[in-house]
């Protein structure tokens, strides 16, 4: 068992005790105990550890399928467009729209979660550090194997929500959509793992007064997005599990010619995709509900109506999914009550913009990269909002269905709602996980060109869309573009050097992250006069994040330690924030239990894909992968929370390589 | 290990062993009295009927067997969320395809 | 079969008992709930393919055909009593009578094996009476559906039979009795889905 003493020096020591359980997991293996080196990383069970890696994972696939979109954008540039073939274009849209989803944003958002919940709501760890550690295993294997297509066959080509018939075998042989469909699977059982634990953590791990209307609106949003995941991933897993006993096993659930329904599929995508739009966006929702005030000087504009129009998001978003339908044949009734529905749903985004305008009003404000591109994200999501109210009436709708306005609207909601709240967030959080400050030169260059090179090649899209260029056309020609302003061939021109303008702005980030990195600015405690809990504790923070956890009495509670009022009312500073965490430094908890490390949740993890391989290519490999789940099930059910002593080596000067460990 | 904390806090709120019985019966004659429905001609009642007695048989375990009953409301909230949004989607889906009518 | 990892996982991944939580309730148990409710869609999910394809049978046997309703009776009832000796089980482990528990958990493992058995018994029946996995759109969603269930039953017979294990040789981690209730959950959760099962499918004609 790792317990963390404090020590006379401020760098915490680990000592061990006597075990109260019996010894190793299995018998033969010993815990990973190493505090260096690789293993620290391949069996961490620390959600700051594991936040981290989330992010690694997400920023590597947003590069992965930012090369997608570019290699779109420059088919599409000029007529008879040959970097692509036909069949490669259909690859690169759908695997473009599948990673920046699945793997490039909801990997990202799982990562401030993973890393700031436990943070802001004063806790140590989430409630199963363990399944923690699974769900990042099981999403970054999961993406690995959804890619490994491009190398066994092609990749998956039926477009991101993979309607019927382009999903079956006679429109798709490759194994493309097998690999999708598996992968899909591996990533969902991730966030369904993912959310019960987060919604658990934060239900039950709040620091004593932390009640639910005190927490960090980052926080209450990321509680509404693992409810929404909670429930919405069961659903696709279904539609995925009938497309793979369709495509592997013979089943015919969406063969129109074997009598199936195709609008079938339809209807559980969307009951799964419209929830998703919002587990999408609600986090950067939440983080920029963080970064203005902060920047502005001022409390968030009424605190409870974001909450509670966050929640209502979150509700109403399960009654608008057939909108995505219209255009299907569902009948005047439904189309009539989805369109209502839809419309509703305007109303508590509105809410939500109304507040953070009136965050502003009145601020002292304080434009830092962060607060650029949140600020950002309320222009441009509100472009991308406004759009989709015209999807909403129905008739307009089915003019639109897919055409290029629809790629437009969900670029300026995806890309100018959660991108830039992510972005925001990297800025605003950077100097709490790594201690450093990101280069503010260099963060407002990567904001401009971003925020240039969106508008370039999304803005673009409206006009396109509405002259009728179909979504995933694969070529123009001349003769079809037609003449005057609104010709199609100028603003695919424009919308190709837009995305090229965007490359430059992700590339300054990857420099400032490089260079902040080599030699960045050390960052002050509290560099921002930030509010929440977060911040209470150093940059970075200890392995147990706070030395004493604090009793929380307000909502902004570390402002309310730094500042209060005097006999006029006026907001004074009482305390700095060092003293404020010296406070707690001075009562530090004697005996911190933190959860050991593991090797199984990256050893279960591991026996997914391998089981997915073995679904598309050999049934007795899966056989094979199902035995390594369950063993890792076993060592894991057998594992105690807290490793014995005698899993522990002496702590003898660089010499951990000498344990080797064994995994599966 | 021997018992820990947890063990002596946890307070068995449920029913006695003979209460259990007592369900279980009742579940029993239940599921009776529904596959009588496949031999005896039950009119226009046989489709209300098997509903409710599905649904009885559903509360009663979920009630009594799961400790819902006796447990904290939270646990009932996040249940029967999932429940009742599984039932609204799914109905909602299927009159789509004139399922009910 | 993921759901062994979350449930088995769950019942042991925690390092906070549940006095100290915030709401005063247990991590795994609030957890367990949770799971629950998100199974609800799942098999929602497959009740609704099903109930939309029962009656597309292409030229394969229709469901009346095939269907032995007093043999489903029979090992439905079957199903419903392994309930009751799991809830004996819950409260035999709270009373801390390591004897009872024990036989309870085998007693409700070998009626829920009964059940499995019946189900394969039920599917080689009809797969001789013509009613292949592709068959058709019906036999396709009703293997789906009923086989997404017995796996659930499945993998709740391996988790009663390695608790068995683990209580006797004294290698649970964490509390032995939550851990009990904690399959006991899942065990019930399984046993309401075929409450449903058994009405919507079986008991209803297309």
């Amino acid at each position: 068992m790792a317990i963390i003493e404090p020590t006379a020096s401020s760098e915490a020591s680990i000592a061990v005790i006597p075990p109260a359980t019996p010894s190793s997991a299995m018998g033969a293996l010993k815990r990973p105990v190493a505090t260096k080196g690789w293993r620290q990383w391949v069996f961490t069970v620390d959600h700051k550890k594991l936040g981290i890696m989330y992010m690694a994972t997400a920023m590597f696939f947003f590069l992965v399928g930012g090369l997608e979109a570019v290699m779109i954008r420059m088919q599409l540039a000029l007529p008879n467009g040959k970097i692509l073939n036909a069949d490669l274009y259909n690859q690169m849209f759908t695997m473009h729209a599948t990673t920046m989803v699945f793997l490039f944003v909801m990997p990202m958002t799982a990562g401030f979660a993973n890393y700031f919940i436990p943070l802001q709501i004063g806790a140590r760890d989430v409630a199963f550090p363990r399944i923690n550690a699974f769900s990042f295993w099981a999403l970054l294997f999961g993406g690995l194997f959804i890619n490994l297509s491009w190398f066994l066959g092609g990749a998956a080509d039926g477009g991101w929500f993979m309607y019927a018939p382009n999903s079956g075998p006679i429109f798709s042989p490759s194994h493309g959509v097998d690999f999708w469909a598996l992968g899909l699977q591996i990533t969902g059982i991730a966030s369904l793992a993912g959310a019960i634990n987060l919604i658990v953590t934060i239900l039950n791990m709040r620091a004593p007064g932390m009640k639910l209307m005190r927490m960090p609106i980052f926080t209450w949003m990321s509680l509404v997005v693992q409810f929404l995941l909670a429930f919405a991933v069961p659903v696709i897993t279904v539609a995925l599990f009938l497309l793979s006993f369709q495509r592997n096993f013979g089943a015919t659930f969406f063969d129109v010619s074997a009598g199936a329904d195709p609008l079938l599929w339809q209807h559980l995508f969307w009951i799964f995709g419209h929830p998703e739009v919002y587990i999408l966006i609600l986090p950067s929702f939440g983080i920029i509900s963080e970064v203005l005030p902060v920047f502005s000087r001022k409390p968030l504009f009424g605190y409870p109506f974001v909450v509670f129009s966050g929640a209502a998001i979150g509700f109403v978003g399960w009654g608008v999914w057939a909108h995505h339908m219209f255009a299907s044949g569902l009948g005047p009734v439904s189309v009539a009550v989805f369109s209502i529905s839809t419309m509703a749903i305007a109303v508590p985004t509105g809410v939500k913009i109304v507040n953070w305008t009136l965050t502003l009003w009145g601020g002292k404000l304080w434009f830092t990269t962060a607060m650029k591109f949140a600020i950002g994200l309320i222009v441009l999501f509100t472009i991308g909002g406004l759009s989709g109210v015209t999807h909403s009436v129905a008739p307009s709708d089915t003019q639109q269905t897919d055409t290029y306005y629809i790629v437009a609207h969900f670029h300026y909601v995806l890309f100018g709602g959660a991108v830039l709240g992510l972005f925001s967030g990297f800025y605003y959080w950077w100097p709490k996980m790594f201690g450093k400050m990101l280069n503010e030169k260099l963060g407002t260059w990567n904001f401009w060109f971003m925020i240039i090179g969106l508008n370039m090649t999304f803005g673009p899209m409206h006009i396109l869309g509405l002259q009728g260029q179909p979504r995933r056309m694969y070529q123009w020609t001349e003769n079809r573009a037609g003449e005057g302003f609104f010709n199609l061939a100028f603003w695919n021109l424009i919308a190709s050097i837009g995305s090229l303008v965007l490359v430059v702005g992700v590339f300054f980030f990857l420099v400032n992250v490089f260079i902040t990195a080599r030699n960045g600015k050390v960052a002050p405690l509290d560099p921002w006069g930030a509010r929440s809990l977060e911040w209470m504790t150093s940059n970075p923070p200890k392995e147990h994040n706070f030395d004493s956890i604090p009793t929380v009495h307000h909502l902004d509670e570390f402002f309310h330690r730094k500042y209060a009022e005097d006999a006029n009312g006026q907001m004074q500073q009482i305390a700095t924030a060092e003293e404020v965490l010296k406070q707690l430094e001075d009562n530090a908890d004697t005996h911190i239990h933190m959860p050991s490390p593991s090797y199984w949740p990256i050893v279960i993890a591991f026996g997914l894909p391998v089981t997915a391989l073995g679904v598309i290519y050999s049934i007795p490999l899966a056989i094979f992968g199902g035995l390594i789940i369950l063993m890792g099930a076993f060592g894991w059910a057998l594992e105690p929370s807290t490793a014995p002593d005698t899993d522990f080596d002496p702590p003898s000067s660089g010499n951990t390589s000498k344990d080797v460990v064994h995994v599966g | 290990m021997t018992t820990t904390a947890t063990d002596s806090h946890a307070t068995e709120h449920g029913l006695s062993t003979a209460g259990y019985v007592r369900i279980a019966l009742i579940l029993a004659a239940i599921t009776g009295l529904e596959v009588s429905t496949y031999y005896v001609d039950f009119g226009w009642l046989f489709m209300p009927a098997l509903m409710i007695m599905m649904v009885i048989k559903f509360v009663m375990v979920v009630s009594y067997f799961m400790h819902l009953k006796f447990d904290n409301k939270l646990f009932s909230w996040l249940f029967y969320t999932g429940l009742i949004l599984a039932v609204g989607v799914y109905c909602a889906a299927l009159a789509t395809f004139k399922f009910f009518g | 079969m993921w759901f062994t990892l979350d449930n088995l996982a769950t019942a042991h991944d925690t390092h906070e008992d549940a006095a100290h939580t915030s709401t005063g309730l247990s991590n795994v148990k609030l957890g367990m709930w949770l799971f629950l409710g998100t199974e609800c869609l799942l098999f929602g999910g497959l009740i609704s393919t099903y109930m939309l394809y029962r009656g597309r049978v292409g030229t394969g046997p229709r469901p009346a055909q095939v269907f032995d309703i007093p043999f489903t009776s029979v090992s439905s009832f079957v199903l419903l009593m392994s309930s009751l000796t799991m809830v004996l089980a819950v409260s035999s482990a709270h009373k801390r009578d390591d004897k009872s528990t024990n036989l309870w958990l085998v007693i409700t493992a070998l009626l829920g094996a009964t059940f499995v058995g019946g189900q394969v018994y039920e599917f080689t029946a009809f797969y001789n009476e013509g009613m292949g996995f592709s068959t058709s759109l019906f036999s396709s969603s009703f293997y789906v559906l009923t086989g997404f269930h017995g796996v659930h039953v499945t993998v709740g017979l391996i988790m009663l039979l390695a608790l068995r294990g683990m209580l006797k040789n004294n290698k649970v981690p964490g509390s032995r009795a939550e851990t009990v209730e904690m399959i006991g959950l899942y065990w019930h959760f399984v046993d309401i889905v075929w409450i449903i099962i058994f009405t919507l499918i079986y008991l209803i004609p297309a």
